[in-house]
């Protein structure tokens, strides 16, 4: 038999008149291997059918089940409840975004919003011809690309920034991360200048204040410290 | 026009953002840079009184600009002073508009470094904390650097402290200063991506040790500094005022007969700065000049 976990979950429904913010707490016997997503998924089965949580891969691939556990951002999948020692584990939703319910935020709305922000798209004056071979690319310079383009929108970096807490118009480590990676396709023919439309303000690359909990919380170890600043370097020497 | 239609607007009237907030963002970088370099001189400088009470007095005499002109002119340390006071007030009008600006954002953040416990989180709130209180703290040293110039001195230093009460002030500058600059150091580093390096990661660990150094040894030289002004002035309490005269000159004085007690700022600097520095070079400890 594994030992006992006491679960904190904040429960509350915006939407609801009559709905109380509170710690609603579950007590469950821990599994080998347990993830904060296997037990939320016990307690709602067993527990409380009412409680609201998102999921969709169960694998770290998604990004859907960011929370707040203890505290930290992470991704309820990947988070082993054995790395807790004293079996206690409060859970909220992530700030930054609209809460849906209890532990479900709407990611979704906001990352569009993100990536109409810094037109999250390839621009280019070239007409594609699928007939032709494709524009090679250096395999360094591709590289580059998708390494910054594994972001799987999961908001753990705007989560975790004090920065966009304190003004909700701060772009976060995402975004900036975006700009960096049209900024360094070769395929995208904006300039500096057009960068500098989209993030050279104090709500884009000139908000971010260097905390680095993006940095440190990203569960895919992107290198946010470096591209956002990289991105600040090249737009503040711009005249 | 332009400027009444990019204020109204928010962008210039060919529709394009503006290039302030660049601007902005590297001056305040650029002015905490100098600041935090400044302050690293300044301890040096004002350490000197550790050394001995005569090193501390030459070091002043130089600022006083005592090679070039005879017995030094305090106005000099003036006027840096003016200098340095006039980058304060860029820095800090620029780094305020980081702070928290209403008390939801100051909640937000509060309870977000609360639960979050992340390092670099936490030292930025230091860093702001920190600052906000340097605007009351530094004004009041620099205003005094700013208009009593000639008291700065192994004495008049040291009464200031004691006599003057202002200790409580010095140790909160101090704690106040080492924190925030070398918190502002470590930030400029990974704010540009200075000493990057290969490894982003690997090196942000190191430049954070390297931080937390420059903070341990700062305050530790900060704290002994003021002490040996503080034992200075409670050993100088019943002749507060008086201005240090060097070893040399009290020689001199003695020998000539002219010394007395109450004796005011000396009347020879350049002299005695100069008999110094050949007793300082020469490891002679007594020696008379003119006799």
């Amino acid at each position: 038999m594994g030992r006992m976990i006491t679960i904190k979950a904040l429960k509350y429904n915006p939407n609801s008149k009559v709905s109380k913010a509170h710690f609603a707490k579950y007590e469950l016997e821990e599994t080998d291997g347990m993830t904060l997503f296997v037990a939320l998924t016990k307690i709602r089965e067993e527990m409380d059918h009412d409680l609201s949580f998102d999921f969709v891969c169960r694998a770290g691939i998604c990004g859907s089940c960011g929370m707040m556990v203890n505290g930290v951002p992470k991704l309820a999948c990947r988070t082993l409840t054995k790395d807790y020692e004293d079996g206690e584990i409060q859970l909220m939703p992530m700030p930054a975004f609209k809460l849906i319910k209890d532990l479900s935020v709407n990611t979704g709305e906001w990352m569009e919003g993100m990536s109409k922000r810094v037109e999250s798209w390839i621009h280019t004056n070239e007409e594609p011809d699928f007939a032709k071979l494709e524009r090679p690319i250096e395999p360094d310079v591709a590289d580059e690309v998708f390494e910054i383009d594994r972001c799987v929108e999961c908001g753990i970096c705007v989560a975790a920034c004090g920065t966009k807490l304190m003004r909700p118009d701060f772009v976060g480590a995402v975004g900036l991360n975006r700009v960096a990676r049209f900024y360094a396709d070769p395929q995208d023919n904006r300039t500096d200048e057009d960068f500098y439309e989209l993030v050279g303000d104090d709500n884009g690359v000139f908000g971010c204040m260097s905390l680095l909990a993006c940095e440190d919380n990203c569960p895919k170890h992107l290198p946010l410290q470096s591209k956002i600043a990289y991105m600040r370097r090249k737009l503040v020497a711009l005249r | 026009m332009s400027n009444l239609i990019e204020g109204f607007l928010g962008k210039s009237v060919e529709g394009k953002k503006s290039r302030m907030p660049a601007k902005l963002d590297y001056w305040q970088s650029a002015t905490g840079l100098f600041l935090a370099l400044f302050m690293w001189g300044h301890m040096f400088f004002v350490s000197s009184i550790l050394v001995s009470k005569d090193f501390m007095y030459s070091v002043t005499k130089m600022f006083e600009g005592v090679s070039f002109i005879k017995g030094g002119n305090p106005f000099l340390v003036s006027i840096a002073v003016a200098i340095v006071t006039t980058i304060i007030v860029i820095h800090a009008g620029l780094a305020m508009r980081k702070f928290p600006a209403n008390y939801r954002q100051y909640q937000a953040f509060r309870t977000h470094m609360g639960m979050m416990k992340h390092e670099d989180t936490t030292l930025w709130f230091i860093q702001a904390f920190t600052g906000f209180a340097m605007f009351f703290l530094a004004s009041a040293h620099v205003f005094i650097m700013l208009t009593k110039p000639e008291t700065i001195g192994p004495y008049g230093s040291a009464d200031r402290m004691i006599s003057e009460w202002m200790w409580p002030v010095y140790l909160l500058l101090l704690l106040a200063v080492e924190f925030h600059g070398s918190i502002g150091l470590y930030r400029l580093c990974v704010k540009w991506g200075w000493f990057e390096g290969e490894d982003a990661k690997v090196t942000r660990v190191k430049l954070k040790k390297v931080k937390w150094a420059i903070t341990i040894f700062f305050l530790v030289l900060g704290l002994a500094t003021l002490a040996a002004y503080m034992k200075i002035g409670l050993e100088h309490r019943d002749q507060a005022g008086q201005r240090y005269q060097p070893t040399a000159m009290t020689i001199k004085n003695i020998d000539s007969g002219i010394y007395s007690k109450n004796q005011n700022r000396d009347m020879n600097a350049e002299t005695s700065f100069r008999t110094l520095v050949a007793m300082n070079f020469s490891g002679i400890h007594f020696q008379k000049k003119g006799a």
